[in-house]
């Protein structure tokens, strides 16, 4: 019943089963490989205070221009905002476009970053040292997310239950989705009897 | 001559409780843990087979020792028989499993049916986990999915059951009657947020939780006070995951192979210096127990014993955690004892009746 444990761990022996040959990817998870750096990423959420005061500014811009995008029409404006979204938030925080950005409520640390796409908090498998258990060189999205919100003002963000993330959003832009719903709200506020 | 249990269907052991007041699900843990006992709970190695002996085999060791055992599902990435058949197996002959649900390996639309199968096959306790990464396993060539994770699994399965409705809001003409759990870590960063994190999954849904494999008994104890001050342990059944080690050696390939697992340096240097050192894991994992059961707001134990599963009688035993209760034990019920006693001859007799031979005895 009771052997040693193996040295090694099931995965290094399927890796060494495997054929060899001249050509050695770079030992990390196809994920973490379209990305070479985190510092950009780590400077983001060191800033999150400056972010989050810069954004609040920007989202009542855009919500400024609804009638414009209304105008032309959200259809119309959709892939020239989320081009330049892509981008910007992929510059900054390593943007993964999921269509519906949380990066208010997790500290700048996108959730998307984690291996697990955890949108709700830590895994139990993060090391001692704070990085991630899946890509050992990477600190753990989450211990980040919660360093990030610490600096916020709205830091308590972070303790809302996160809805699982809708796959059919994706590639979609969170900027003019979030305004639209703004201005939907607004036109709501001002007349109650209106929707009912 | 048998007592009837208290926490068994008169009508069969495979069936639900009868339903009680304030209790979510019909099973015997949520029983205990509400009557205020000392919960034990404990996980069944999943077999590599397809022989559900060896499901029965793995499970007749605990018999008397434990409230609940846990059904993995498919532990550090690797394939075992899945959480769900282990589960169909056990409910049918009686005891109270814990399903297991990562989020691993399925999406949405196949946890939610694995939720409906497993709650109309019994299963009374389920635990919401992320799962480990693909990497972790033999077969780290998969897809990982984790299409929800823990918090939304907790989130998913408490609206089936308290609203009757899918995610999508599709009405359940059934809801399922489960008693959720969830899993803890202490033990890994961040170490603030942690307390805050299970108050999240407590906001989610979850009515009992299991910790990782405590070995630093302080920084449980630091962190059991911030739960207890934000108020977690009056609205969730926290059970204190423990173990024995097999040897140092052991211990330290666990601490650099096993992600979350925090093993202090002190561990092991008992460990090390003790005679036999299997004894000594035992010894330490049991003198774990006696502290960790004085911890306010601890409502029982989860001992995992991986490849040492028939330590878990005795470790329970010794440590004394029980106080004289005896679990849930499968006993052959007296109506059945009563035809076996009769009829068992029949089994043995080496008596060939033709029909003729019975017409003449008839007359």
């Amino acid at each position: 019943m009771s052997e040693q444990q193996p040295a090694v761990t099931q995965a290094t022996l399927v890796k060494k089963a495997a054929p060899k040959s001249d050509y050695k990817p770079a030992d990390v998870s196809p994920q973490r490989r379209v990305q070479r750096t985190f510092a950009v990423r780590l400077w983001s959420i060191r800033h999150s205070r400056l972010l989050e005061w810069f954004y609040s500014r920007f989202a009542d811009v855009f919500l400024l221009l609804h009638p414009l995008w209304k105008g032309i029409g959200y259809g119309r404006v959709e892939a020239p905002v989320k081009f330049v979204e892509k981008r910007v938030k992929g510059f900054m925080f390593d943007c993964r476009m999921c269509g519906q950005c949380v990066l208010s409520s997790t500290g700048m640390s996108c959730p998307m970053n984690c291996p697990k796409q955890l949108r709700n908090g830590p895994c139990g498998g993060v090391r001692a040292n704070g990085n991630c258990e899946v890509e050992p060189d990477m600190p753990c999205v989450w211990v980040k997310a919660w360093e990030g919100s610490r600096n916020m003002v709205h830091g308590d963000n972070i303790l809302t239950v996160q809805k699982p993330v809708d796959q059919s959003l994706r590639e979609t832009s969170a900027w003019l989705r979030v305004t639209a719903q703004a201005a939907a709200a607004r036109e709501a506020a001002k007349n109650p009897g209106a929707s009912a | 001559m048998t007592i009837r249990q208290i926490d068994e269907n008169p009508a069969g052991i495979h069936l639900p409780l009868e339903p009680l007041p304030g209790h979510t699900s019909r099973g015997r843990l949520e029983r205990v843990l509400r009557r205020g006992e000392f919960a034990v709970t404990t996980e069944l190695n999943p077999p590599d087979s397809a022989d559900p002996e060896d499901v029965y085999n793995r499970a007749k060791i605990f018999d008397g020792w434990v409230d609940a055992i846990n059904a993995v599902d498919a532990s550090g990435a690797n394939c075992h028989m899945s959480s769900v058949g282990i589960c169909a197996l056990l409910t049918r002959m009686g005891y109270a499993p814990i399903m297991q649900i990562a989020c691993r390996d399925k999406n949405r639309i196949a946890i939610q049916g694995d939720v409906l199968g497993g709650a109309a096959m019994g299963v009374a306790n389920m635990l919401c986990l992320t799962g480990d990464g693909v990497q972790a396993g033999d077969q780290p060539g998969a897809k990982p999915v984790f299409d929800l994770d823990s918090m939304s699994l907790l989130e998913t399965i408490r609206i089936m059951r308290d609203n009757g409705k899918f995610l999508s809001g599709r009405k359940l003409t059934t809801p399922p009657q489960v008693f959720l759990g969830a899993a803890v870590n202490p033990f890994a960063p961040p170490y603030d947020f942690r307390p805050i994190h299970l108050g999240k999954k407590i906001a989610a849904g979850a009515q009992f939780a299991q910790t990782q494999y405590c070995f630093d008994v302080p920084m449980f104890r630091t962190f059991m006070q911030k739960a207890r001050d934000l108020g977690h342990t009056e609205k969730l059944f926290l059970l204190c995951g423990v173990g024995p080690l097999a040897s140092a050696k052991t211990a330290k390939w666990i601490r650099s192979n096993v992600p979350g697992i925090h093993i202090p340096d002190a561990v092991i240097k008992r460990l090390e210096g003790a005679q036999d050192q299997k004894k000594e894991g035992k010894q330490l994992c049991i003198d774990i127990i006696n502290e960790v059961k004085e911890i306010p707001g601890v409502a029982g134990i989860h001992v995992m014993a991986y490849r040492q599963e028939e330590y878990v009688a005795e470790i329970v035993d010794e440590s004394g955690v029980l106080k004289g209760r005896q679990p849930w034990k499968r006993e052959i019920r007296r109506d059945d004892q009563l035809v076996a006693d009769r009829l068992d001859h029949l089994l043995h007799d080496e008596i060939t009746e033709t029909q003729v031979d019975m017409v003449k005895t008839a007359h």
